[in-house]
């Protein structure tokens, strides 16, 4: 009831990701495969996988990508039976795979420029180089080129650093400034908490790629600005949250006990409030920079963010826009399929990352 | 009450005479992800028409899986396995397919649920549930259904009907909605009715009213009930026979008044200590029963009251005792049987 | 209509304005003068002084906040700043419908699929069915709206031809044309909140299955079908409404995307041209109109909780 009065401006976004994310278990049972049946499996799939990548590189791509799509699928499946077996029925190979991809993504985002990559954005110097080759993995242009020969690798990792400096830098942001606000208003209350409350609201009441655009009409599109816009994206709910924990906390015995020894306000909300409001915070700031991401790409291929030739995964996806895509899947599918794995790694690590850190679980 | 004639039809003499429920050999069993668990196991009585059983235990002896074991609620699924027989009013229950179940319940067997503020649904009106099962097992149109809910409520001691059947659950008191649940239940004249904890949500001022209104209801309509409580208070002024549960299994059987003058089973017997009395002297100290029930999962392999029990002996961990046991070596009656090596209270050792 | 509601609207008021007052801040956040991003390089001082004059930005902050204000309420949100210079409601009315109807068209098709399978999920939870619908729906969670848009429109409209792209018909021309245009556009709205929407309501139904009334209703003889529609589904869509308010930023997000993908004449392809042009009194219109549907919409949201719950109801009265 009380929570139905409270709000009546939207709520903040990336909860609804969030609120999704939470799935009630229910018992299920795995019908158990022989240890050789499962490494056959595995076996098989990788095969495939293979033959996919080095046999039929002259083939149809659609046959090539089925070929190693469903060979990854299979050793997948193999591959995670096996493995429970191994290390008991709580063993989850993708969340494992998940966390793997995104260490390496972030590793080669801050290698990309010592990394031995082809040319990235100057277009003067790959005019020897194919356009719109296709992905080969065993070739000089593992993942293709595009329309003016730039090597498509080379591009999707610098862009990764666009994405992941944009988005850390806007949840950084967002956190300092958020978790500053939610606990200044969850422990003043009255006057303060109504002001920083509205103030919330009133960011939460333009959607947020309408925010974005708007903002983008009148900044500059570099990376400190597009950092800038989305932390505003971030930050109602992180105010929100800390809002909530805070009130929480601060009806705590160690929070009456630091007031009774006469420790200052400012003390108590930074020594005794703010570590335990960052905890669930920080659980949170996965899915918070899987959103970002995606708002950033978005912007980016409305061609509102990061400008080409500058390589972002936005901006390479809708160089895929008209009859590119369809004569060259691959400049659209290569940029797209990391902005995926990308997304879909932090919002399962988010996820589970949620369920150990955030003890509250709550609706905010 | 009036309505009376209109609720009960005559019942042809035939089907008088035969048991209305036969539970033959019921086991259930539940998979959870520790294990499976042996909730129901090997339980078997008849009911006859107008009797009321009591089913006692402590909660967790699985009493009230075996009510909806018994209701076909649980069957054997992905979640549970289920043998045995369950033969209501002549039917096999685990035997009815989906449809059959559904033309069984409602009809031939009612329930009423433990807490009445959960067993009604919150966003409909207290009309609806009971018209629904209505139109759903006899051919009523809306506004016969709507009277003969009203003439429901008016069995079941709910002043201004009328008015009620506009209201949502929650503009009812707790009474109320239990006699709503109980209305529900016997929309349809059902040959037995399954009261599952029927008062233990209620005050206790309350429950008396709840329990006298089942026996009124089962004089009236003549309907066997099966009672199922932790509480043997409830269960003693109320049933013409009791069996005790414990772990899954009928420990002791007899009718009221023998179980409760002379219990043979130690763990009715603790049972019954473990009740505050009138008549003690004040100041008395109850007997609880030490320790917890048996971990389901893997329970002893004798007796599983034995860890419990005071009058333990090296035999009573080595194989189950059982109902019939007792009888066939003569320490027990059929109408009195128990399963127990060395029981309290006879002169059987 | 109690003090509850006053208050609500009293807080939607002050929100308003400070949205207002956000979405009339934005042109000093221009890096260079207005006028010279109006007019271009290199003319006289003259003629930048004139627009400054008309822009009236030679007024003081407060006053020209309350004129700007005072015309935005009266209907007058200006005149596009590049040409044509037309009147920037005019455009906002010819957008406004194409948007509405391809946002409640796509939250219609996500109501309609996601309902059957978040029933046919939590009757069978833990089974085959569900584990299908729970991994899909998180990966299609992860698939950000314009790339789903161009998947579908290649596949659709260019493969197989079976869609168009990139033309409108108004539902005052042909309804049956104007539905054929709009399905492939709002069926990639739906897509993101389909899968959103099957995960909440299937969670909830789930909890709500366990409850004793579904026992109680099953004991009664009533049908799966009956159970799941009649006695499940409304106790469960409390989440899922309060969800409809979070994914309506959402939802208008997506429908930006795909007015730009499909090149509809809708709010979206309105606000990024003008973005693109940097025509910001377009912006600032487009943003105020948005932000006060936005928020209304959340408003009714949020009273239609009484109409479904009616215990809420009775604490609303």
């Amino acid at each position: 009831m009380s929570e139905i009065t409270q709000v009546s401006t939207p709520p903040a976004y990336g909860q609804a990701v969030d609120a999704a994310a939470s799935w009630p278990s229910v018992p299920r049972r795995h019908r158990s495969w022989s240890t050789p049946g499962a490494a056959a499996v595995t076996v098989l799939g990788l095969t495939l996988a293979g033959l996919g990548m080095a046999a039929l590189r002259g083939a149809n791509g659609w046959l090539q990508l089925t070929a190693v799509v469903a060979g990854l699928a299979l050793a997948h499946v193999g591959a995670g039976r096996l493995l429970r077996r191994r290390f008991g029925s709580g063993f989850d190979l993708t969340s494992w795979l998940c966390t793997i991809w995104l260490v390496l993504l972030v590793l080669a985002a801050l290698l990309a420029p010592v990394l031995p990559l082809g040319e990235h954005k100057d277009i003067a110097s790959t005019l020897d180089a194919p356009v719109f080759a296709r992905p080969d993995l065993l070739s000089e242009y593992p993942l293709g080129t595009n329309n003016f020969g730039l090597d498509l690798l080379s591009r999707v990792l610098h862009g990764a650093r666009a994405s992941l400096v944009v988005a850390l830098g806007a949840v950084a942001v967002g956190l300092v400034i958020g978790a500053g606000l939610g606990i200044v208003a969850g422990f003043f209350r009255k006057v303060t908490d109504a002001v920083i409350g509205i103030f919330t609201n009133s960011l939460l009441a333009v959607p947020p790629l309408i925010l974005l655009i708007a903002l983008a009409t009148v900044l500059e599109p570099n990376l400190r600005n597009l950092a800038f816009a989305l932390s505003l994206l971030a930050l109602p709910s992180i105010i929100r949250m800390a809002r909530a924990s805070t009130l929480t906390f601060a009806q705590r015995e160690f929070v009456l006990a630091a007031r009774a020894m006469g420790a200052s306000r400012l003390r108590i909300m930074t020594r005794e409030l703010l570590p335990n409001v960052l905890l669930p915070l920080l659980s949170y700031a996965m899915v918070m920079i899987s959103v970002l991401i995606v708002a950033e790409a978005s912007l980016s291929f409305l061609g509102l963010g990061i400008q080409p030739p500058e390589p972002s995964w936005g901006n390479m996806i809708a160089e895929g826009e008209g009859n590119a895509f369809e004569q060259h899947p691959h400049i659209v599918l290569v940029p797209g399929v990391v902005l995926f794995l990308t997304v879909f790694s932090l919002n399962l690590l988010g996820e589970k990352a949620r369920k150990r850190f955030d003890p509250r679980q709550a609706k905010l | 009450m009036n309505s009376t004639s209109a609720l009960l039809p005559d019942r042809p003499a035939a089907e008088q005479e035969s048991p209305v429920l036969i539970v033959d050999d019921l086991r259930t069993q539940i998979h959870t992800p520790r294990g499976d668990v042996q909730a129901v196991d090997g339980i078997s009585f008849t009911l006859g028409r107008g009797k009321t059983l009591g089913i006692v235990g402590e909660s967790g002896s699985g009493k009230s899986v075996l009510g909806r074991t018994i209701m076909g609620l649980y069957s054997t699924g992905p979640t549970m396995t289920v043998s045995g027989r369950v033969l209501i009013a002549g039917k096999d229950v685990h035997t009815l397919g989906a449809s059959g179940l559904r033309e069984l319940w409602g009809s031939d067997v009612g329930m009423v649920f433990q807490d009445p503020m959960t067993a009604l649904n919150p966003v409909k009106k207290v009309g609806v549930h009971l018209t629904e099962s209505l139109r759903r097992h006899r051919t009523m149109n809306r506004a016969q259904a709507k009277a003969h809910a009203a003439e429901l409520l008016n069995l079941v001691g709910i002043p201004e009907p009328r008015r009620r059947l506009d209201q949502y659950p929650h503009e009812l008191s707790g009474g109320m909605r239990q006699r709503v649940v109980i209305a529900m239940s016997l929309a349809n004249e059902p040959a037995l009715l399954i009261a599952d904890e029927p008062t233990t949500a209620l005050d206790v001022t309350v429950q008396k009213q709840i329990l006298d209104l089942l026996d009124r209801l089962q004089d009236e309509l003549g309907m066997a009930i099966v009672l199922i409580s932790h509480n043997l208070g409830v269960v003693a002024g109320r049933a013409d026979r009791v069996a005790v549960m414990y772990a899954g299994r009928v420990v002791e059987t007899a009718d009221a008044a023998a179980l409760f003058g002379l219990p043979h089973h130690p763990y009715t017997e603790a049972l019954l200590e473990a009740i505050p009395r009138l008549d003690q002297p004040p100041h008395v100290r109850l007997a609880a029963i030490d320790g917890a029930p048996p971990n389901m999962v893997a329970p002893p392999i004798g007796c599983r009251f034995a860890p419990r029990c005071r009058y333990a002996q090296s035999d009573c961990t080595l194989a189950p005792p059982s109902l019939d046991g007792a009888v066939t070596r003569g320490i027990a009656t059929p109408g009195h049987s128990f399963a127990c090596y060395h029981p309290v209270n006879a002169g059987g050792q | 209509m109690g003090p509850i509601l006053l208050k609500k609207v009293g807080e939607l008021a002050a929100v308003l304005l400070i949205v207002s007052f956000g979405t009339f801040m934005l042109v000093s956040l221009l890096p260079n003068d207005p006028a010279v991003s109006i007019l271009g390089q290199g003319r006289e001082p003259a003629e930048y002084a004139a627009v400054r004059e008309e822009l009236g930005l030679n007024d003081a902050l407060p006053v020209r906040y309350l004129d700007w204000l005072g015309s935005a309420v009266a209907g007058d949100l200006g005149r596009t700043v590049v040409p044509p210079y037309t009147d920037v409601l005019d455009r906002i009315a010819a957008a406004l419908p194409v948007s509405v109807e391809l946002a409640v068209l796509g939250m219609a098709m996500a109501l309609l699929f996601s309902i059957p399978l978040a029933m046919w999920s939590a009757h069978r939870a833990g089974g085959r069915v569900d584990r299908v619908i729970s991994a899909g729906s998180f990966g299609v969670l992860s698939v950000p709206s314009f790339l789903a848009g161009l998947l579908i429109i290649m596949v659709f409209a260019n493969q197989l031809g079976w869609f168009p792209r990139g033309q409108w018909v108004r539902i005052s021309e042909s309804l049956g044309d104007n539905l054929y245009h709009a399905f492939l556009p709002a069926l990639v709205i739906a897509l993101a909140e389909t899968a959103l929407f099957t995960r909440i309501l299937r969670n909830d139904l789930i909890t709500t299955l366990q409850e004793d009334f579904i026992l109680a209703a099953k004991a009664k003889g009533m049908s799966a079908r009956h159970i799941l529609f009649s006695d499940a589904l409304r106790p469960s869509s409390f989440s899922m409404i309060t969800l409809l308010g979070i994914s309506l930023g959402r939802l208008i997000g997506s429908t930006v995307i795909v007015e730009y993908l499909f090149a509809l004449p809708g709010m979206g392809s309105l606000v990024i041209g003008a973005a693109n042009t940097g025509d910001f009194t377009m912006v600032q219109g487009a943003v105020l109109v948005i932000a006060v549907i936005y928020v209304l919409t959340n408003l009714l949201i949020d009273l239609s909780y009484g109409v479904l719950d009616p215990r809420i109801r009775r604490a609303h009265v």
